[in-house]
C-alpha cells in the first residue's frame, strides 16, 4: 500500500530548476532513502512534501489526500512529521517540554481552557506527560528530562528531535540528514533507532549522505541529480547502477 | 500548580500590606496613583505575554488602551437626548441607557457603562484581528515598525476627531457601577475600594496568564517564539496562535483603558501616544521579557514613581533610556528567569566547576 505519492512535482527558484518533474511512491511500513550529490534538490523536495514550500506543479498525495496546497501544520496534524537538517529544538525549554510540544496535535486545550485551568486540561496534561516519558524511555533520554534541550551534546539533540517528532505519533516520519554531525557510534545508534521506529509501524522517508547507513537500513533508495530522479531501486541494485556511480564518482574517460 | 497560586496569594498579601501601610502612615492619597498603576499594570502583563512568551513585539498597545478608553468615554458621555430616534428609544426600552444629570443639572441620556465596556472590548477584538492578521506575518523590527504605525494612526485619529474631543479628549466620564454597591470612580470616598478593585483585576489577570503559560497553549507559544518553523512542523497553527495572543493582549490593554478612563473621569490623546507604547515595552523589557512577575513588579515601581512625578519633565526620557540600556546591555531583560544561577556562575571562581556532576 502506498502512503505517500509524489507525482510530477517541479519547483523552480529563479533560474534554477531545483526539482524537475519528480515522481516516486513510499510504501506503508517501509524505510525509503533519498540520496544524491549536494544541490541535487533533496532538501527542497523535503520542504515541498512537508508543506514548507509549494510546488510549481504536480501533486503530493499523502494518505489518500492531496496535501501540496496545505500549510505545514495541517500536514503535520494529518500524520506527516519532519525533522530538520539543522537541529531546530525549542530553546529555553527542557527536553521534556520539547517532547511535550510534540503532543500538540493529540491534545485539545485552547486559550480559554488554558487560562481557566479547566479540570479536563489536568487530565490531558497528565496524559501528555506520561506519553512524553514513554518516548524518552524508548530513546533512553529520561535522565535528561529536566535539562535545557539545546544544552545537550549534538548527538543527543538529534535524538530529542526525533523523539519530539515521535511524540506526534506520525504515520510518516521525514528525517532530514539524521546522521549529519554524528560520530560513527552515534550514527550506528541512529540507524538502529530508525529501524526500531519502522518496526513500530511508522513509515520513514529520509535524506542522508552517510551511504553505509542508507544501504544498511533502507528498503528502497531514490537517487536525485540536478532535481531529477536517475534511479529508484533496492540498495544493492543502486550500488551497482552505472548512472548512480557516474553521478557520484564521475566518468571513466 | 500550587506554587503558581502561592505566588499570586503572596502578591495579594503585598497589595494588602501596601494599603495598610498607607493607612498607618496617613498617606491614603498615594492609593490614587497606586490604583492607576494597577490599570497600567494590566496592559503590561498582557503585553508581557505577547512579547516575552510568544516573541511578538508590539509598539502600538497604547492604541488599544485608547480604543478601550475612548469608546467607553464617548458612549457614556454622548447625550442621546440630542439625537432622538427609533434606535435610541429602542435602546432606552431595553434598559441599555441611563438617565443622569451633569454637573450643571442638565439632564443626560447616555449608554450604560457596562454596555459601553462590552462595545469597547468588541471593537478592540475586531480591530486587533483585522490589523493583527497581516501585521503578524512580519518578524523582528519589521513587526515593531508596523505596530508602531498602528499606534501612530490611532493616536492621530483620536487627536484629529472632533467628537472625541480632539486635543482635549473626553471628560466628565461617569463612574462604572459594579454589583454590591461598588463603583469605579476617582472619588476620594471610595479610594480604598477602588484600590482593591483595580489590583483585584490585576491579580485575576495574572492568574489567568500564569495558567496560560503553563498550559498546552503556553508551550505552543514558547515553541513559536523559539523556532517558528519547527512549531509549524509539530502541527501548531503558528499564525492563528500569534493572532490569538495578540488579540488577548489587546483586550487586556483595552480593558485597562475602559476602567482607568472611568476612574480618572476622562481620557486624552496622550494615552494613545507613541511614548506610552514605548513605556509599556520598556517595562516588559526591564521586567525580564518572559517573566510576568518581573514585568508586574517593575510596572508597580516605575509606573508609581512616574505617576507621583518623581521623573519630572524627564518622564518619557527615563523610559526611553531604560529601553535603550536594556537593549544594549541586557537584551534578555534585567529580571530574567535564570538571573540567580547566572550570577552564581559569574562570581564562581572556576566556571567549569558548575558543569561538573
Amino acid at each position: 500500500m502506498t502512503l505517500l505519492s509524489v507525482r510530477g512535482v517541479s519547483k523552480r527558484f529563479g533560474g534554477l530548476q531545483a526539482v524537475n518533474d519528480l515522481s516516486f511512491d513510499v510504501a506503508t511500513g517501509s524505510i525509503k532513502a533519498l540520496i544524491g550529490p549536494n544541490g541535487a534538490g533533496k532538501t527542497t523536495l523535503f520542504n515541498l512534501i512537508s508543506g514548507f514550500l509549494r510546488p510549481d506543479c504536480g501533486e503530493i498525495v499523502f494518505g489518500g489526500a492531496e496535501v501540496q496546497a496545505m500549510p505545514s501544520f495541517q500536514i503535520a496534524s494529518r500524520g506527516m512529521v519532519r525533522t530538520f537538517q539543522h537541529i531546530r529544538l525549542f530553546p529555553k525549554m527542557t527536553v521534556l517540554e520539547n517532547i511535550m510540544v510534540g503532543r500538540h496535535v493529540h491534545s485539545n486545550a485552547g486559550f480559554l481552557a488554558g487560562m481557566l485551568n479547566l479540570p479536563f486540561t489536568w487530565r490531558e496534561e497528565r496524559r501528555i506527560r506520561e506519553k512524553s516519558f514513554e518516548i524518552m524511555e524508548l530513546l533512553g533520554i529520561v535522565a535528561h528530562a529536566g535539562t535545557e534541550a539545546i544544552s545537550l551534546a549534538y548527538g543527543q539533540q538529534r535524538v530529542v528531535e526525533v523523539g519530539r517528532a515521535l511524540a506526534c505519533e506520525p504515520k510518516l516520519l521525514l528525517l532530514d540528514e539524521p546522521a549529519a554531525g554524528l560520530n560513527m557510534r552515534e550514527t550506528n545508534e541512529m540507524g538502529g533507532l530508525i529501524s526500531r521506529i519502522r518496526d513500530m509501524g511508522v513509515t520513514v522517508l529520509l535524506v542522508e549522505h552517510d551511504m553505509s547507513l542508507v544501504m544498511k537500513i533502507s528498503d528502497e533508495v531514490v537517487v536525485l541529480s540536478y532535481g531529477q530522479k536517475i534511479a529508484e531501486d533496492r540498495p544493492l541494485a543502486i550500488q551497482k547502477n552505472r548512472e548512480v556511480i557516474r553521478v557520484y564518482l564521475g566518468d571513466d574517460e | 500548580m500550587a506554587r503558581r497560586y502561592f505566588a499570586v496569594a503572596a502578591f495579594a498579601g503585598l497589595i494588602v500590606a501596601i494599603q495598610l501601610g498607607t493607612l498607618f502612615t496617613g498617606t491614603g492619597y498615594y492609593l490614587t496613583q497606586l490604583t492607576m498603576t494597577a490599570y497600567y499594570s494590566l496592559v503590561i502583563v498582557g503585553l508581557c505575554m505577547l512579547i516575552g512568551y510568544a516573541g511578538q513585539i508590539s509598539l502600538g498597545h497604547a492604541g488599544f488602551f485608547a480604543i478601550g478608553g475612548y469608546v467607553a468615554a464617548f458612549l457614556t458621555t454622548c447625550n442621546l437626548k440630542l439625537h432622538p430616534g427609533v434606535f435610541v428609544s429602542l435602546l432606552s426600552k431595553s434598559g441599555a441607557l441611563v438617565a443622569r444629570h451633569d454637573a450643571y443639572g442638565g439632564s443626560l441620556l447616555t449608554v450604560h457603562p457596562w454596555l459601553a465596556c462590552v462595545a469597547a472590548i468588541l471593537l478592540t477584538i475586531v480591530i486587533a484581528y483585522l490589523v493583527g492578521g497581516p501585521v503578524l506575518k512580519l518578524k523582528g523590527h519589521y513587526l515593531a515598525m508596523a505596530t508602531l504605525g498602528i499606534g501612530i494612526i490611532i493616536y492621530r485619529i483620536v487627536l484629529g476627531t472632533e467628537f472625541l474631543g480632539a486635543a482635549d479628549g473626553i471628560s466628565d466620564v461617569p463612574g462604572f457601577p459594579l454589583p454590591a454597591g461598588l463603583i469605579i470612580t476617582g472619588d476620594a470616598s471610595s479610594r480604598i475600594s477602588n484600590y482593591y478593585l483595580a489590583w483585584g483585576l490585576v491579580i485575576l489577570g495574572m492568574a489567568l496568564l500564569l495558567n496560560l503559560i503553563h498550559s498546552r497553549v503556553g508551550r505552543a507559544l514558547a515553541a513559536v517564539h523559539g523556532a517558528e518553523d519547527a512549531a509549524g512542523a509539530m502541527g501548531i497553527p503558528t499564525a492563528r496562535y500569534k493572532l490569538n495572543v495578540f488579540v488577548l493582549s489587546a483586550v487586556f490593554a483595552a480593558l485597562a483603558g475602559v476602567f482607568l478612563t472611568h476612574y480618572n473621569g476622562g481620557i486624552g490623546p496622550s494615552e494613545a501616544g507613541v511614548m506610552k507604547s514605548v513605556r509599556y515595552v520598556a517595562i516588559v523589557a526591564i521586567g525580564g521579557m518572559a517573566n510576568l512577575w518581573g514585568a508586574l513588579s517593575m510596572s508597580l515601581v516605575l509606573n508609581y514613581l512616574s505617576l507621583r512625578g518623581y521623573f519630572g519633565t524627564y518622564d518619557d526620557t527615563v523610559f526611553g533610556v531604560i529601553l535603550l540600556l536594556i537593549m544594549l546591555f541586557a537584551p534578555d531583560g534585567l529580571l530574567r528567569r535564570h538571573l540567580l544561577s547566572d550570577l552564581k556562575r559569574a562570581v564562581s571562581p572556576n566556571p567549569a566547576e558548575e558543569e561538573a556532576p
